[in-house]
């Protein structure tokens, strides 16, 4: 049984697989409405989100399956103390394919080795978010058509974003890339992403403290949130939120063909003059989530249209 | 100093200088009520100085833990006053409740029965990262 815990675990080829049969279902809906009929989806979100649970959501019901789950900690057995173990050999009863969100990192490994159905990591606290990362690939191959010889800037937490963790690995094992890496000092790239998926690789990349310095050389950019929930301290919080806004001058300074990705949502680290540039690319991204996620489901149940 | 030969045990030899104590800690040596020694600084041809834990008991030992403090040292194994087996380590592929994982983000933070895995990551530079999060050890 497969799981997707880490962007990895899917190969190069796997992936474009799973883009081509989600640019099929977006052009034929209708041809997979019924495919995953007396499917049932949980979606386990200890954490709060938007985005993805309702995504993963809309998916299953468009293929035709039914959704149960929670959509945050307290309202699950986990506020009594249950561990993530006895929740999942408990779902795993109740559902064909679950999704898990959850705040502490490497949660979806202790359920994975718990569960008797496919297990897909929704974002596991500042480590890994492997479907944002289908969703980004399936955005970046629409707009440039290819995923080698790209320049990729990340602007914005490095440290905590767990999309850019999962974005980086995806995109080392492309050819000709090279990383472009944009945040303040406290919110540097963690070593296990930097190391293994970088320099190990001798994949050329940049760090800049200005996103003025750097986005001209970028042909994707792709911006996150200082995430409030990642921090300790509020203090740490209030001083780095407002390190990069992204606004209609900056995007000045961007090639003719930069393509702008945000996992969403954003606070005001993009301004919404920015929207109307036909480079602002987001709101396409966070569309084509319900695809992919679709696909990826199809593909871990084993089913076709 | 003259410390007395050992009947049944374990001499771990070539320790790095100054590591001793660690792994002695590691081991879960402290608790055990039979004669243990360990020599600190003690002069060697090919090291300069180095550490050495004897431990007269015949008990197991986690050669993991040895591998991962220190992965020059060596072990030669006792029985009934003979050397039976003169033991080469190498660095574990995986660590296990050998080290705590310090991340207050990791999953192994919060649910205590887990154990708490790291594995090698980069030998050159003897890197451990846990399984969970990949946070680094150390």
């Amino acid at each position: 049984m497969k799981h997707l815990i880490n962007i990895l675990d899917l190969s190069v080829e796997e992936i474009n697989e799973m883009i081509d049969l989600a640019d099929d279902i977006l052009a034929n809906p209708v041809k997979y409405q019924d495919c995953c009929n007396h499917k049932i989806l949980a979606t386990l979100f200890f954490e709060p989100s938007t985005r993805t649970r309702l995504s993963f959501e809309s998916a299953m019901l468009s293929l035709g399956g039914k959704v149960l789950g929670f959509s945050e900690a307290s309202s699950s057995s986990a506020a009594k103390g249950e561990s993530v173990a006895d929740t999942i050999e408990v779902v795993s009863g109740y559902a064909d394919i679950i999704a898990m969100r959850h705040p502490k990192e490497g949660a979806p490994i202790v359920a994975s080795s718990h569960a008797t159905v496919p297990i897909i990591n929704a974002g596991d606290g500042g480590h890994f978010h492997p479907t944002q990362t289908l969703t980004d690939l399936m955005t970046i191959r629409h707009e440039k058509g290819h995923f080698d010889n790209l320049t990729i800037g990340l602007c914005g937490d490095l440290k905590f974003g767990r999309t850019v963790h999962s974005l980086i690995g995806a995109m080392s094992r492309y050819p000709g890339v090279k990383f472009v890496l944009v945040s303040p000092e406290e919110l540097k790239l963690p070593s296990f992403v930097k190391q293994e998926y970088i320099k190990d690789k001798k994949i050329p990349y940049e760090q800049f403290t200005s996103l003025d310095d750097a986005i001209g050389q970028m042909d994707i950019l792709y911006m996150t949130r200082v995430q409030r929930e990642r921090f300790f301290n509020e203090e740490d919080y209030l001083r780095l939120k407002d390190s990069y806004i992204l606004d209609t001058e900056k995007m000045k300074l961007g090639k003719e063909d930069l393509c702008v990705l945000h996992p969403l949502p954003r606070v005001n680290e993009i301004t919404t003059a920015v929207d109307k540039d036909p480079r602002a690319c987001y709101f396409k991204q966070a569309r084509y989530g319900k695809f992919i996620r679709m696909a990826l489901m199809m593909k871990l149940l084993g089913v076709e249209a | 100093m003259n410390i007395g030969s050992i009947r049944t045990g374990y001499v771990i030899d070539h320790i790095t200088a100054g590591k001793g104590m660690e792994l002695y800690r590691l081991l879960g040596l402290e608790g055990l009520e039979c004669p243990i020694a360990i020599i600190q600084y003690a002069p060697s041809r090919k090291m300069g100085k180095k550490d050495i834990i004897k431990i007269d008991a015949d008990m197991p030992l986690n050669f993991d833990v040895i591998g991962f403090v220190d992965p020059g040292a060596t072990v030669n194994i006792i029985r009934d006053n003979k050397l039976v087996e003169k033991k080469d380590i190498d660095m574990p592929q995986t660590l296990c409740n050998v080290v705590k994982c310090k991340n207050p983000r990791c999953i192994t933070s919060t649910e205590q029965e887990l154990d708490h895995v790291f594995r090698l990551t980069d030998k050159e530079k003897k890197v451990y990262r846990c399984i969970y999060c990949d946070t680094k050890n150390g």
